[in-house]
């Protein structure tokens, strides 16, 4: 008898979870879907039921978000943005995690300990100081050589995305390289091999998973920010990224009801990263207890 | 590994680059933020005059500032609670229940952690749109009468932000204490079902306390991670100036080219994360468990 109350407190338990996890995911699900099908419906259709399937596959958004919202160059800037910051931070970040990591020298402590400090640096505080420091720069390019450089420039913006992500990535990298055990190195070694081919051929290939990890986070981070974007690259005719390109779509749209291009311009954003996530979902939910510190 | 010219200068090359970048484009900026906040700064000419702490006193006075660091923190205690809540609350059955097709909800729920602020913003307008949106038109086939809310608009906005951010954070929490609480070995929960104690007090008395450390670091993060969200999506969701948070009372007034004056509540927030957080820490200490 008692035995049986249990299996049905059991069943009604097993039922109450699955609705409230079958809730969740529709929550999730149903808005993003929604800005799908929304994409490529017709901008009258946008009057009636809101729930209404498209009446047909009115690509003309997606045309019109492309060439005449010029989302097809803030999607080729976005592009460029992203992988010079994410080849920079690469660059830059792997040599040092590598030696702060592996090697003893003087003032070693110091700069881990920094590194270690600006991980609790957010961007968003220190954006205007980086804005004025460069147009104080550009002002005296601009007295010196007679012209402007470091503001509305991709270069720069890629070089500030990668600058402020270097104490998350070298956290990263640092901790993975401890892991390694000296022998490697010093088998190199005695072949004859020195410090930058020990570090290139040996070390590097050994640490392929963490660089996946941090290229996945960091690319999720570049192409998704927007502050210092927006604010870096304000000049009006300027170049810019995909983001601050969609707000600007978003607020225009409030006055000229141009649903359908709005829509499409999200789902040019989103689809890059959704994509990616699709394809490598595993290692993204397992990274991220690595990931925990993100904000 | 012997000490010598050549391996002196690999190390300066691998590590000048980095330390240069992270001075230039971190320290300095940080540094900057402070000192600032002690200047009036004109707003063309990068001529600075030393007013000491008098933007501070005009912060202290200006109602929108207090308004502004209201709304934050109503955002961080209602969104860390719900959020918290919902989190664990999931975590725990997905890990203890074997539900099927769990791999597909936890590819769902951290879908919203890999989109942009911005289009989070996009599809929330669809979500909130007065006319036919999906809010609305789901209040008015649940009442039967049309409902017209006005969900950016006062007194509703600040809701529709918490809706959102609640939406964005939840699946990524929930995936990080799935991990947390795979960890705590399964021999407990036979013990304790052998003793008797039903699923709730074995929520409370194994799982909670043993992954308790994680909450705490986690918890700590989140608050100082809602500060800057809450920015995020204000500044990509609300019309300029309607619910203003601290960091976009901060931008709005580098807009109005009053740098120092920016600068001074970049400081306020800042310090006051940095306590608020450490009072966290304080509040959520607890003799740590061994699993």
């Amino acid at each position: 008898m008692k035995q049986k109350k249990g299996v049905s407190t059991d069943t009604l338990f097993k039922i109450f979870v699955y609705v409230a996890l079958i809730t969740l995911a529709v929550l999730i699900l149903v808005p993003v879907a929604w800005v799908f099908l929304a994409s490529i419906k017709q901008n009258s259709e946008f009057y009636g039921n809101p729930w209404a399937l498209p009446a047909g596959f009115y690509w003309q958004n997606f045309v019109d978000a492309w060439n005449a919202a010029s989302m097809g160059s803030y999607m080729l800037n976005s592009v460029l943005v992203t992988a010079l910051a994410l080849l920079i931070l690469l660059v830059v970040a792997l040599p040092a995690a590598y030696c702060l990591s592996r090697f003893h020298f003087r003032g070693r402590k110091l700069l881990n300990t920094c590194f270690m400090a600006g991980l609790f640096i957010n961007v968003n505080y220190i954006v205007v100081p980086i804005f004025l420091m460069l147009r104080d720069w550009d002002s005296w390019l601009n007295y010196f050589f007679g012209s402007t450089l470091l503001l509305n420039n991709l270069f720069v913006l890629a070089l500030v995305y990668a600058s402020t992500s270097l104490p998350f990535t070298i956290y990263l990298l640092s901790g993975y390289f401890a892991t390694l055990p000296v022998d490697f190195e010093e088998a190199a070694y005695i072949d004859g091999a020195g410090y930058g081919t020990t570090m290139l051929r040996v070390i590097f290939p050994m640490a392929q998973p963490s660089i996946i990890t941090i290229i996945l986070f960091n690319f999720l981070s570049f192409w998704n920010e927007y502050i210092i974007s927006m604010t870096l690259m304000s000049s009006a005719r300027g170049q810019k990224t995909l983001p601050v390109g969609l707000l600007n779509l978003m607020q225009a749209q409030q006055s000229a009801a141009q649903y359908g291009i709005l829509y499409a311009g999200l789902v040019l954003v989103m689809l890059p990263t959704l994509v990616l996530y699709i394809c490598v979902q595993k290692k993204l939910t397992q990274g991220m207890t690595v990931g925990g510190l993100k904000g | 590994m012997r000490p010598n010219k050549g391996r002196s200068r690999f190390i300066f090359f691998c590590v000048a680059p980095a330390t240069v970048l992270f001075f230039i484009f971190m320290v300095m900026p940080t540094l900057n933020v402070f000192r600032m906040s002690l200047f009036e700064r004109g707003a063309y000419s990068p001529t600075e005059t030393f007013v000491g702490l008098q933007n501070f006193q005009t912060l202290m006075k200006d109602t929108k500032f207090i308004t502004s660091m209201q709304n934050t923190i109503l955002l961080i205690v209602v969104v860390t609670i719900i959020t918290f809540f919902f989190a664990l609350l999931f975590a725990g059955i997905l890990t203890r229940e074997k539900i099927k097709g769990q791999d597909f909800f936890r590819v769902v729920f951290y879908i919203p952690n890999i989109l942009s602020v911005v289009v989070i913003a996009g599809i929330f307008s669809a979500v909130y749109k007065p006319e036919n949106g999906m809010l609305n038109s789901i209040l008015s086939f649940l009442s039967g009468k049309t409902v017209l809310v006005l969900w950016k608009d006062q007194p509703m906005v600040i809701i529709s932000v918490i809706i959102a951010m609640v939406w964005q954070a939840i699946g990524y929490y929930m995936v990080m204490y799935m991990a947390s609480m795979s960890a705590v070995p399964e021999s407990l929960y036979e013990s304790a079902d052998l003793d008797g104690a039903g699923r709730i007090t074995q929520f409370f008395q194994i799982t909670l306390p043993l992954i308790w450390t994680n909450i705490r670091t986690t918890l700590t993060f989140f608050i100082i991670s809602t500060i800057n969200m809450a920015f995020l999506f204000v500044k990509a969701m609300v019309a300029k100036g309607m619910a203003d948070v601290g960091l976009s009372f901060m931008y709005t007034q580098k807009d109005a080219g009053l740098y120092g004056y920016s600068m001074a509540a970049g400081v306020v927030i800042f310090l006051f994360s940095f306590l608020l957080s450490l009072l966290v820490n304080q509040v959520t200490r607890r003799e740590p468990l061994e699993m």
